[in-house]
């Protein structure tokens, strides 16, 4: 196969970027995409030029490193695939190819096609977690869980923390995301005690962070590659009113925290 | 130097108890006093910063992926073993350990392996309390599934994706220290070295990737979770950027190396189909509960497998292994693999493939049920490869997939160099000469939930490390040592990309010393490692510069170790006069084609002490003694 690439290259996070065309020929169908982009990027180096710097690990679709927009879709056009898992055969010979970084004011590009999305942890860290030391719990058989609520809570917790939600959010939105979690817990008993402080917590996060607000287009679950429902989002936003009906302000005791 | 390897003692039973009863403690207003460096976010690493931080320990955590999430244990697919006994099927602590035992080929140390199957119980009540989502029974009971090397089941899964699920748990725990300003923690940074200041490790020195800042910390203990170093050979079932470059470091600056040479190549990957490849799909080993594995019995049969009548077939596993049949052990499995393979029998284009067919079971439970328990990873397969695996069955073929070797720990995790641990899959751990199916995560877990933070606070109460500062000179060489390296990165201009040359050295040992080795193989490796070095430091070609953001430059520093360290592996498959588990020497085997152990002289960790540059390595051995199990040649026919 022989491709026209037009990739974003940015020095780094002061300076602007640009869109730079590159052709490529000799492409197997049988390549991943981002086997694709190693070849072009040993060509480069080997003309002494500065290969396209990009996020991946895993490349099976697990570890959410992988954060490319391909002609202006989060992980291209196949639905429920990472662009580490997309391959080649998806494309055609003589195909022009544009890829891109995430867009979003919370992610700023680092170089390249790498951003920052480091907002992300900082959401979990606010609340993303039942609040349990090691050791000292019960049976793991003691606490019941239906079949069909472990499910659900699975289906939530599927969630790679890729960012493709924001990303394909005009507004870039991480509820997906933080309603994901959320709702992992929701589904679950260990994750009742905390639910409100929970919704609390991980929303206020958020909108510090430079996430916007959702407009109901439900762009992030169509570009999910692990298929998050927006039922998170509604369940969300029932746990976040509920909370904050209820809220009772925080009270510090010595020797807490 | 004489390894001493502190198993307490007394009976087995009782040996972690009376470890824990006799190690001194630190009182909880002294714990604030400490301060540790963990390197690594995997399993073993998230969950030991989580739980060193809850005892009130100061925890700086450093990992080269973008997000602690992301590391590599977030790919584990089929699942953690557990002594639980659940099913009623006969499963106990005991067996657990005598299963592992075994499943490593006598080469692990009893005392060690025990307290694992101790302490696995706990570990699944505490990922339950953290809200991993486990398959369940309908009546809300935990389910299980069986792994190879074992006639129970005994693991414990989240659909195809029980590694994520486990490192959310011990992330979320993790970031909840972080929250609460215990853990402090530093993405995109990548360990060059460790510090040794009075014989006592003190620190470490790092690179911030995306500033290429060069930066010294102190503390005082470290422990290193850095995973496992599959990827010298090249093409293998870890993420890209696993490499050996910490421990690596760590064994330059005197901490042994156990066992280089056991690594484990699992029989269930998705066959390799150019050369473009980057990396192998491992699928998992729990397709082999419900799949069926064969070639064709006539060399060379070219027809498609639906047309290969059933008395034509070789469903090998089960005509060689009776008892365990497709649940046959990783290194037997892979063997045998490329043994019908080798015989001209495999399947596919490149002839290096067998079947893994779902067909029966299909008819046997209906389509769905085998959705529901593999969908995922069918998707998968049909993603790479184009197939449909519900219609045409699976092929697959042996990759390289973990390490067993690693640095050489004692019974509390620390290696030679006072203050050092290693936990997780860097150290040469409980598995012996081959790990069982869903025991790493076990063990990554154990060491961090459960080890580390007792014996963690009595080298603390017994060391009592004096204070050190990153003023120290020692921080000032090292730091200085890793500039000079990166200069000498950056200054290759030659005509070889780094990846290149990687591909060859992975070609190299993989021929040489991947799932079979013998002593004519092994000396040309040695010579050749050498060349490719070479090759390396006088045309490799490193482009940009080193105070951004620079994947070639990262991915350079890492070839460059995986380029000595090779040689390190070689000499220890030389060194070892037998087959033992995932060690196969083509010298050393039965008639029948099955390994060969030697314990009159081989029943030993070898742990290997760097002697500088341009030397050979000193063997060291701990001797293993088996108080408990005994010898047995591993059957599992
Ligand atoms: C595809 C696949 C499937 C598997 N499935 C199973 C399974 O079903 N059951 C099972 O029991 N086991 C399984 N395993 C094995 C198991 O996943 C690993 O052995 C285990 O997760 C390793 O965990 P770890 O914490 O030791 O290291 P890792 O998870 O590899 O983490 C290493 C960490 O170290 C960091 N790091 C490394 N070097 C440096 C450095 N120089 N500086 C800074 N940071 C560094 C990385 O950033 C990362 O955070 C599987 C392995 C693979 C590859
Ligand atoms: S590289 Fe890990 S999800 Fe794509």
């Amino acid at each position: 196969m022989r491709l026209t690439l037009h990739i974003w290259r940015q020095k780094n996070a002061r300076e602007k970027g640009r869109m730079v065309t590159y052709e490529l020929d000799g492409v197997s169908e049988d390549m991943s995409f981002l086997e694709m982009l190693d070849m072009l990027n040993e060509k480069l180096m080997r003309n002494g030029e500065e290969p396209v710097a990009f996020d991946h690990d895993c490349r099976e679709g697990i570890c959410g490193a992988c954060s490319l927009a391909v002609n202006g879709i989060p992980h291209g056009h196949e639905p429920l695939t990472t662009i580490c898992q997309l391959h080649m055969r998806k494309f055609r010979d003589g195909d022009a190819i544009y890829i891109e970084p995430w867009r979003a004011r919370a992610f700023p590009v680092i170089k390249d096609l790498v951003t920052d999305r480091s907002a992300l942890d900082r959401i979990i860290a606010a609340g993303g977690y039942i609040s349990v030391h090691t050791g000292g719990v019960p049976d793991a058989n003691a606490i019941l869980i239906g079949k069909e609520e472990a499910e659900r809570a699975m289906d939530f917790a599927a969630c790679i923390g890729c960012g493709a939600c924001v990303a394909a959010c005009k507004n870039s939105s991480a509820m997906l995301f933080v309603a994901a979690k959320i709702a992992q817990f929701a589904y679950l008993p260990q994750g009742q005690p905390e639910r409100k402080r929970r919704a609390l917590a991980m929303v206020a996060k958020m909108d510090e962070e430079g996430f916007g607000a959702c407009s109901n287009l439900y762009e992030c679950e169509a570009v999910c590659p692990k298929g998050i429902s927006v039922s998170a989002i509604a369940l969300m936003n029932r746990d976040f009113i509920r909370a904050k009906l209820t809220e009772v302000p925080q009270k510090t005791t010595a020797g807490g925290g | 130097m004489t390894l001493d390897a502190k198993i307490p003692s007394g009976p087995i039973e009782q040996k972690w108890d009376n470890h824990r009863f006799e190690m001194k403690l630190v009182s909880p207003a002294n714990k604030r006093k400490f301060s540790v460096i963990v390197v690594g976010t995997g399993l073993a690493g998230a969950s030991a910063a989580a739980s060193l931080a809850e005892l009130g320990y100061n925890v700086e955590v450093f990992c080269y992926n973008d997000s602690p999430r992301r590391a590599h244990s977030i790919a584990a697919q089929g699942g953690i073993n557990a002594a639980k006994n659940y099913p009623n099927d006969g499963d106990s602590i005991r067996r657990l350990f005598y299963d592992t035992v075994k499943g490593g080929d006598y080469r692990a140390r009893e005392a060690n392996v025990y307290r694992l199957a101790q302490v696995s119980s706990a570990i699944i009540d505490q990922c339950v309390a953290q809200g991993v989502p486990f398959a369940r029974e309908y009546g809300g009971y935990l389910d299980n599934r069986s792994f190879g090397g074992a006639q129970v089941s005994r693991t414990f899964y989240a659909r195809g994706q029980t590694g994520q699920q486990l490192l959310l748990g011990a992330y979320s725990a993790m970031m909840r220290q972080v929250g609460l300003g215990m853990v402090r923690f530093h993405s995109r940074t990548e360990m060059l070295d460790i510090v040794v200041v009075d014989g006592a490790c003190r620190g470490v020195v790092t690179r911030d990737l995306v500033t290429g800042k060069i930066e010294s910390w102190a503390a005082d203990a470290v422990i290193l979770a850095t995973g496992g170093y599959s990827n010298v050979f090249f093409l293998s079932t870890n993420a890209i950027a696993c490499n050996v470059t910490a421990i690596y470091r760590a064994y330059k600056k005197g901490a042994f190396f156990a066992n280089p040479c056991f690594t484990q190549i699992h029989p269930t990957c998705i066959p390799l189909s150019g050369t473009h490849q980057s990396k192998l799909t491992l699928m998992s080993e729990s397709l082999r509960n419900d799949g069926r594995i064969w070639v064709p019995k006539a060399k060379g049969d070219k027809r498609p497998p639906n047309e290969i009548p059933e008395d034509e077939r070789d469903y090998y596993l089960e005509r060689m292994y009776p008892s365990y049949g497709n649940l046959a052990p990783r290194d037997i499995s892979s063997r045998a693999a490329k043994r019908v393979c080798d015989e001209g029998r495999g399947v596919g284009p490149t002839g290096y493939g067998v079947y893994l067919d779902f067909a029966e079971s299909i008819r046997r439970l209906g389509r769905a049920v085998i959705e529901e328990r593999y969908g995922n990873l069918f998707e998968m397969y049909e993603r790479i490869t184009g197939e449909n695996p519900y219609e045409v069955p699976m092929r697959i073929y042996p990759a390289a997939h973990y390490t067993m070797g690693g640095l050489w720990v004692d019974y509390n995790l620390m290696s030679t160099v006072p203050g050092l641990h290693v936990l997780g899959e860097a150290n040469f751990s409980d598995h012996g000469a081959n790990r069982l199916g869903a025991s790493a995560l076990m063990q990554g877990l154990a060491d961090g939930y459960f080890i580390i933070p007792y014996t963690l606070s009595h080298y603390f109460a017994t060391a009592k490390p004096a204070k050190v500062t990153t003023d120290h000179a020692e921080f000032r060489r090292a730091e200085s040592e890793a500039h000079e390296r990166i200069r000498k990165l950056l200054a290759l201009k030659g005509k070889r990309t780094v990846a290149d040359i990687h591909r060859e050295l992975g070609s190299v040992m993989w021929e040489y010393c991947g799932m079979g080795r013998n002593e004519q193989g092994l000396k040309k490796a040695l010579e050749i490692i050498p060349t490719l070095r070479e090759e390396f430091w006088n045309n490799a070609i490193v482009v940009g510069s080193g105070d951004e953001l620079n994947p070639a430059l990262e991915r350079a520093g890492r070839v460059a170790d995986f380029l000595e360290f090779a040689e390190l592996m070689c000499l220890d498959a030389l060194h070892r006069n037998e087959s033992c588990g995932g060690h196969f020497r083509e010298e050393y085997q039965t008639e029948d084609g099955e390994a060969k152990r030697n314990d009159e002289e081989y029943a030993y960790v070898a742990a290997w002490e760097y002697a500088g540059e341009g030397k050979s390595p000193i063997l060291h051995r701990e001797p293993l003694e088996f108080e408990t199990v005994k010898l047995q040649t591993r059957s599992y026919k």
